[in-house]
């Protein structure tokens, strides 16, 4: 017999004697009302479709500001005259643009062939080896890196030494960054690959170099190009890496590896918030609404090219 | 691949030395995409080696003080750590504590639609999570920072009275302006949602439906099904995508510099103005030189090995549960 | 194809670039110069970029910049150990703006005592009756004080800090003078144009800034009492008197401080703002176009100076600095 002032541990509590007589208080065989739970459902799915609101509607809050403040601003004066100090009418970006273009280009001419060359190693040669752990395992850390440390690495390695800013410590700084997106992307897209693929170009006596070069990079081209398109959009808005290296210039970038060259970001942040003057908030936007714009369509580009990449 | 063994293969016979002439390029190649993609390896050690250099000067001045040192005085040139590493662990906070409710909700809604709506809102995510930080800096600046300042603010501690309450009352702060750490975090939790939205939705759509299934078998309401099932199942997963989410946050200089205030103190309350370890080394070093200089690469180590801590927990995590994810290891 | 873009440019591009970073003080006037001069002299290219007093010093000694713009003078002692020279290039007025909508242009005034204590943190609201004292038609509101100061190191900050200390004991002993101070309170704008956005963003801020940054970004100033005694409106008019009588034949290294000088009509914030360059640099070429470069913004550079309300520098300063170092 269990007396009345002994106490019961169940999972959800100590009973006592009393407690367990009455059904409504017994916690081992009360039930949750069923209202109450559907009701906490359907607060909880009230509370989802309001914060899904609430992200979605905040970028898109974002997004149409930079379109309604920029698009004012943009016509042809503005996309072909160079940038021009405060006063002078008829100043443009279109040596930003230049600058940004040869900048981005030269992180792509620097970072591409190295970061391939290693994701081939990482998906042909080192898929379960402990070296490829390791290479693999490092690639993703130094995707997290922030990006103003590597400017500053740059700084100190590059423009330090070469006594001035250039276009191409900045270029380098952004290939920093790229490196290991491109390499995790490519080593992804070659995994993709069918192994059957390789096997016949094995049996046929090519070697491992020709089967990976014509074979499998040629079947996952796609991916790979997407993977390089990708790279190139996401440090097209890199920041603060141009602040320490490339700096801006209201030139043409003709030095591009001597002298400051004129960049996308840095004219953003400098026009908008190194500038109390109106017309130059207003031009800031507008070069703002063109980086989006070209960032947007890269990334809608390249995942209607590669439109199963989603299904990872 | 050849028959004949290489061993056993004559040096001079005619199909042996083209064969070995082909096969030896294939080791070049391998050493090449090695070495490639050794680099990376290489990268990460420079970073730290080169960091640890510059910042001797700072860490011989100050020493290991710097890190809990809250003086910033360029007059008299002394320098500590605390209150960018403050700053930089409170907007974090700030931004995982607003980001991690509203994305796991989000990912929780997104699972459950019909395909192809959730398809675009997923789709919508991922390409609006692609925005430059420097527009998100922007959109703080010009648009968030005034709505800040002239509405939600004042409604928090004047109209809902939040600033009487003793303890809320405190941890708010009474002077505000739009500016400080209140809006840094928020940006900054707009800016990693789409990260863990991403992540959860994906961990989400990965647990076995036979789990689910069972759980509404026995009459789990799909958030219940979710709270105590899925999550169970796939923690680990979400961890790794939480802290992945973390690490962005650490680093991000951009969009926090606008609106952070840059005021090197220790913060006292939500609202208040500090800075963080990102926008310290933005906005002092072109000018810095000297100690200071070497006080700014200290700063950027701290953030180095922080940053690099995290990233390393995330793919541990990551790691470690890839199998049960499905993923090949 | 970018590379033969590139070379293509390269082919058109100036044989000479001349690069100076430094000062946000003169900014606006330097970048209206560099592209005029760039227009007129085809193989010479000047570009100069506004990063604040500290970083033009930092990279002109590092030798990053061919020339270095700042307000912030160095004294002939730090001139001579960093092998640099500087001369004055023009005058200008460090402004206290506010943002205050009920009030117009310059109708604020404020004297030594409500700057300094507004700035140490002392008086927190508009409608203090020490502010209320000195604008007796104004109805100031009870809104809160948000002071907003330089977060980088700068000249605007030495000139205004240094006047602070010639006015406010207090100020001198807790805060000193410098480029980059321990500010007792403030929230930090980068650079001018930084301290101006921030001002209007924020109602009920004051910050101080460069006359010019102020005028065109339509922002409103503040009288201030000056050391006669007088409510002076910051205008090129009492910059000039302020810089009047100043005694360049005694200025070593042309140091000199403008602030808190004598005569009625002075403004009591007036700075100079200087150039460095290296004193033997190899490249003679270079050196050659410099001087020339500098000569031609002293002389023929007047005019637009003026039109953004800046002073330019007396014509007998410039025959002495023409002679003493553009040679």
């Amino acid at each position: 017999m269990v007396f009345k002032y002994h106490k019961r541990e169940t999972r959800r509590g100590t009973l006592t004697q009393m407690q367990m007589n009455n059904p409504k208080t017994d916690l081992r065989t009360k039930r949750r009302s069923l209202r109450f739970r559907k009701w906490k459902d359907k607060l909880v799915r009230l509370f989802s479709i309001f914060s899904i609101t609430l992200v979605v509607g905040g970028m898109a809050w974002i997004l149409l500001t930079v379109i309604s403040h920029g698009v004012g601003v943009i016509d042809f004066k503005f996309l072909t005259q160079p940038s021009k100090p405060y006063g002078i009418p008829d100043s443009g970006i279109a040596n930003a643009l230049i600058g940004t273009l040869l900048i981005t280009l030269g992180a792509a001419v620097l970072s591409v062939p190295p970061a391939i060359a290693g994701g081939i190693y990482l998906s042909e040669f080192g898929k379960y080896s402990k070296i490829g752990h390791f290479i693999r395992f490092s690639a993703n850390v130094m995707m997290g890196i922030p990006s103003v440390i590597v400017g500053l690495f740059v700084y100190i390695i590059l423009v330090v030494p070469m006594g001035t800013f250039s276009g191409f410590a900045g270029a380098v700084a952004l290939a920093i960054i790229m490196f290991p997106l491109v390499m995790r992307t490519t080593e992804d897209m070659l995994g993709m690959v069918p192994y059957t693929l390789r096997e016949s170009a094995l049996a046929l006596g090519m070697t491992r170099a020709r089967t990976t070069i014509c074979i499998v990079a040629r079947a996952a081209k796609n991916g790979l190009l997407t993977g390089i398109l990708l790279g190139l959009a996401r440090v097209s808005g890199e920041t603060a890496p141009l602040l320490f290296t490339a700096l801006f210039s209201d030139s043409w970038p003709t030095e591009f590896f001597s002298q400051p060259t004129a960049n996308m970001p840095v004219l953003i942040t400098e026009y908008a918030t190194n500038s109390p003057f109106e017309e130059m908030h207003a031009a800031g936007w507008g070069a703002a609404l063109i980086i989006t714009l070209v960032v947007l369509l890269i990334n809608i580009f390249t995942r209607i090219v590669f439109r199963t990449r989603h299904a990872k | 691949m050849s028959i004949i063994a290489e061993g056993a293969c004559f040096r001079t016979h005619p199909l042996c030395v083209r064969e070995k002439a082909m096969f030896a390029t294939d080791n070049i190649f391998k050493t090449i995409c090695l070495i490639c993609a050794g680099l990376i390896g290489l990268l990460m050690i420079g970073f730290f080696v080169q960091l640890a250099f510059s910042s001797v000067g700072a860490w011989k001045e100050f020493g290991l003080a710097f890190l809990w040192s809250s003086e910033w005085d360029p007059v008299s040139e002394k320098f500590g750590a605390l209150p960018s590493i403050v700053g930089t662990l409170l907007t974090t906070t700030i931004a995982l504590v607003i980001a991690l409710p509203l994305s796991f909700v989000s990912a929780f809604y997104l699972v459950d639609l019909p395909v192809a709506i959730g398809k675009i809102l997923s789709q919508a995510l991922d390409l609006l999570a692609t925005i430059p930080s420097i527009i998100y800096g922007m959109w703080g600046l010009f648009i968030l920072a005034p709505i800040m300042q002239n509405y939600v603010q004042p409604f928090m501690v004047d109209t809902l009275r939040l600033g009487d309450i003793p303890i809320i009352g405190r941890f708010l702060g009474e002077d505000y302006n739009g500016f400080g750490f209140f809006t840094a975090g928020l940006i900054l939790s707009l800016m990693i949602l789409p990260y863990i939205c991403a992540i959860m939705r994906d961990i989400f759509a990965m647990t076995p439906p036979m789990l689910r299934e069972s759980a509404y078998g026995v009459g789990c309401t799909k958030w219940e099904t979710t709270k105590d099932i899925v999550v169970r199942y796939g923690i680990r997963g979400l961890l790794g995508g939480v802290f992945i989410g973390l690490g962005r946050a650490l680093g991000e200089t951009m969009a926090v510099l606008f609106v952070i205030g840059n005021m090197t103190q220790l913060p006292s309350a939500l609202f208040d103005s500090g800075t963080t370890i990102a926008a310290t080394l933005a906005n002092n070093f072109p000018e810095a030189a000297g100690v200071q200089q070497s006080v700014l690469f200290a700063l950027g180590l701290i953030l180095l090995t922080m940053s690099f801590g995290i990233q390393v927990f995330a793919q541990w995590y990551l790691n470690t549960t890839s199998a049960k994810r499905g993923e090949e290891r | 194809m970018a590379l033969s873009i590139v070379a293509a440019m390269s082919a058109y591009g100036a044989n000479i670039t001349l690069n100076g970073a430094g000062a946000s003080f003169p900014a606006p006037v330097y970048q209206v110069w560099t592209y005029a001069y760039t227009q007129i002299t085809p193989d010479v290219k000047v570009n100069y970029q506004s990063l604040g007093s500290g970083a033009g010093i930092n990279q002109i000694k590092a030798g990053t910049i061919d020339f270095g713009g700042t307000d912030n003078p160095l004294t002939l002692e730090e001139q001579d150990e960093a092998n640099l020279v500087q001369f004055p290039m023009l005058t200008g007025g460090v402004v206290l703006i506010v943002n205050l909508p009920e009030l117009k242009n310059k109708e604020l005034k404020l004297d030594q005592k409500t700057l300094s204590d507004i700035f140490l943190g002392n008086i927190k609201v508009w409608n203090d009756p020490s502010i209320a004292a000195l604008n007796p038609e104004v109805k100031l509101s009870n809104t809160k004080i948000t002071v907003v100061r330089r977060s980088d190191s700068s000249g605007t900050t030495f000139i205004f800090t240094d006047y602070l200390s010639k006015i406010s004991p207090e100020w001198k002993e807790k805060v000193g003078t410098g480029a980059s101070v321990a500010w007792p309170v403030g929230i930090g704008g980068q650079k001018n144009p930084g301290v101006c956005n921030n001002v209007s963003k924020i109602r009920g801020s004051i910050g101080y800034t460069e006359y010019t940054y102020a005028v065109e970004a339509k922002l409103k100033c503040v009288t201030l009492k000056n050391k006669a005694g007088k409510f002076v409106a910051p205008t090129p008019k009492t910059f000039s008197a302020s810089a009047a009588d100043a005694d360049w034949e005694n200025a070593k290294g042309y140091y000199m401080v403008l602030t808190d000088t004598e005569g009625e009509n002075s403004w009591p914030i007036t700075g100079i703002t200087y150039i460095l360059i290296k004193k033997d640099a190899p490249d003679k070429e270079k050196q050659q176009a410099l001087y020339k470069y500098f000569n031609w913004c002293l002389t023929s550079g007047a005019n637009s100076a003026s039109k953004l309300n800046y002073v330019p520098l007396p014509m007998n300063l410039v025959e002495k600095v023409q002679n003493d170092v553009l040679k």
